[in-house]
């Protein structure tokens, strides 16, 4: 009996894992395809619709164009680094998914792999390696543009990071709990924590832009700036990690501005505010977290179609000048309502 | 003369409503009519003057229209053309009433400029560009378009004033 469920418990983990590979897999290439979509509607075009079923084979056939490349490595970059980049930029975004909450449980499984109790803490500090990554692409390529990339990254990791913990500080102390899981419980049964911390959320949106280097703040890539900045020197499938993981880190961006916002996989009403009792709500979590999920990708996209990159001082000054204070602001304002409620 | 500055009030500092005018904007753009057209499938639509692809043509009695006075070969900014005089048909109707027709008539596809002139310049209205821009081929031997081919492409061409009836 005692073994028997060992055995079940294994065989859920297995079945986590495979299920969060392949919908990482199967999403990002898709938001890829999304991504070219949605900004050739914005731009009056149709986008790529050839290939396959309305061109739904596209991120198919450039997959294949890019594991069909030859690999190759120039003679002026240093070896060891330049092959662990790629990989530094991809792993954190796929150990990080580990920690999200997809649902609430599905029968006798839950739908985290890996529910940690400071699970926020291990988000961010596995996050932050993807910064490493570019940081280590830029130099060890050897190279002008990947350099300036880098240094870009590196300099935009201070001056968003501290913003990032700031804003999410506010959220834990009205929280009581850095478990993610618990998160989503707390929203389900106060309301989402957009409603309650609105600068909170904006302060945190407005970073993940940033931490997955995405327009308004792309600066490691800055296409019209460094040509296509830390990742120029590479090629074939090495950069295609660095593709994929800048989609999966937009993902994981996105499932944590859900989980953490908008009430995760509930929504504020019976029977969907509750954890699932039978397997269908269960089922219907999942699909509430990953259609919330995909609305804010959209966001995500909209915004990198509409806004300009800002320039590079001027994103220092907004970081330091006023996303700080405005994160500080808001944690005072939440310990003064906390503080007035008697609550904490 | 005075150029105003416009001071900025606090709202245009905040840089947001101008970010969420623009979101709007290009949330407006997603529905609307496309651009795009789908190439090979929708041919485009191109103007009257277009020049594409030089053709030889026949009069309305079938007759090939080119004399081979060679002027087109001489204009041709490219050298793209190459004309091969030579003695028409003996069997020819006699009210043709000309004597030369080209041996061989070569356009080097590779070469042509795509000009008109060759066009503008002769006498006969016998080569004309038609509107073909796609010229493709597998081999350099493919793109020399010789006079057979030519003479297909360009078929009949019916001109109100037909030159040689009235000599």
């Amino acid at each position: 009996m005692q073994l028997d469920a060992v055995i079940w418990e294994w065989i859920f983990v297995g079945i986590r894992i495979l299920a969060i590979f392949v919908i990482t897999f199967a999403i990002v290439p898709y938001t890829v395809m999304a991504e070219r979509w949605i900004c050739a509607a914005m731009q009056d075009r149709i986008g790529p619709n050839r290939t396959g079923w309305f061109g739904l084979m596209q991120p198919w056939a450039d997959a294949l164009k890019l594991f069909l490349k030859e690999d190759f490595v120039p003679n002026h970059v240093r070896k060891a680094y330049y092959i662990l980049a790629p990989t530094l930029v991809f792993l954190p975004a796929l150990l990080t998914m580990a920690l999200m909450p997809w649902g609430s449980n599905l029968g006798p499984m839950s739908c985290v792999l890996a529910d940690i109790g400071p699970g926020m803490l291990v988000v961010f500090a596995v996050g932050a390696f993807s910064v490493y990554g570019i940081v280590l692409a830029g130099w060890s390529s050897n190279s002008k543009y990947p350099f300036i990339g880098g240094v870009r990254s590196a300099a935009q990791l201070i001056s968003y990071e501290v913003c990032i913990g700031l804003s999410l500080v506010a959220i834990f102390m009205q929280t009581q709990t850095l478990n993610l899981t618990q998160t989503v419980l707390y929203q389900a049964a106060n309301g989402w924590l957009v409603w309650q911390q609105p600068l909170a959320a904006f302060l945190f949106l407005i970073c993940m832009f940033a931490e997955t280097n995405r327009a308004p703040f792309d600066f490691p890539e800055a296409e019209q700036e460094l040509v296509s900045g830390y990742n120029i020197e590479y090629g074939s499938l090495k950069f295609g990690l660095f593709f994929l993981g800048e989609y999966a880190n937009m993902m994981v961006a996105s499932m944590l501005l859900v989980t953490l916002f908008l009430g995760g996989w509930s929504l504020p009403f019976a029977p969907f505010n509750a954890p699932a009792l039978v397997w269908w709500v269960g089922a219907a979590h999942v699909a509430i977290f990953i259609a919330k999920t995909a609305c804010v990708l959209f966001l995500f996209i909209w915004v990198r179609w509409t806004v300009p990159r800002f320039r590079y001082d001027q994103f220092m000054a907004l970081g330091w000048k006023v996303l700080f204070p405005l994160a500080l602001l808001n944690i005072l304002i939440t310990a003064v309502v906390l503080g007035l409620r008697g609550g904490a | 003369m005075k150029v105003r500055r416009p001071k900025l009030t606090f709202l245009d500092r905040l840089y947001l409503p101008q970010i969420l005018a623009g979101m709007w904007r290009t949330l407006k753009h997603i529905p609307r009519k496309k651009f795009t057209r789908q190439y090979p499938e929708e041919k485009l639509k191109l103007l009257g003057k277009y020049r594409g692809a030089p053709v030889l043509v026949r009069n309305q009695d079938g007759q090939v229209k080119c004399v081979s006075c060679q002027l087109c070969e001489f204009v041709c900014p490219p050298k793209a053309i190459r004309l091969f005089p030579g003695q028409r048909d003996a069997n020819a109707p006699a009210e043709a009433k000309i004597e030369k027709e080209p041996e061989d008539f070569v356009i080097d596809m590779t070469r042509c400029i795509y000009c008109g002139q060759c066009e503008e310049v002769c006498p006969e209205q016998a080569i004309f560009l038609k509107k073909d821009f796609a010229v493709t081929g597998y081999t350099r031997a493919e793109l020399q378009f010789h006079k057979d081919k030519l003479l297909e492409l360009g078929g009949v061409h019916d001109a109100p004033i037909c030159k040689w009836k009235k000599k």
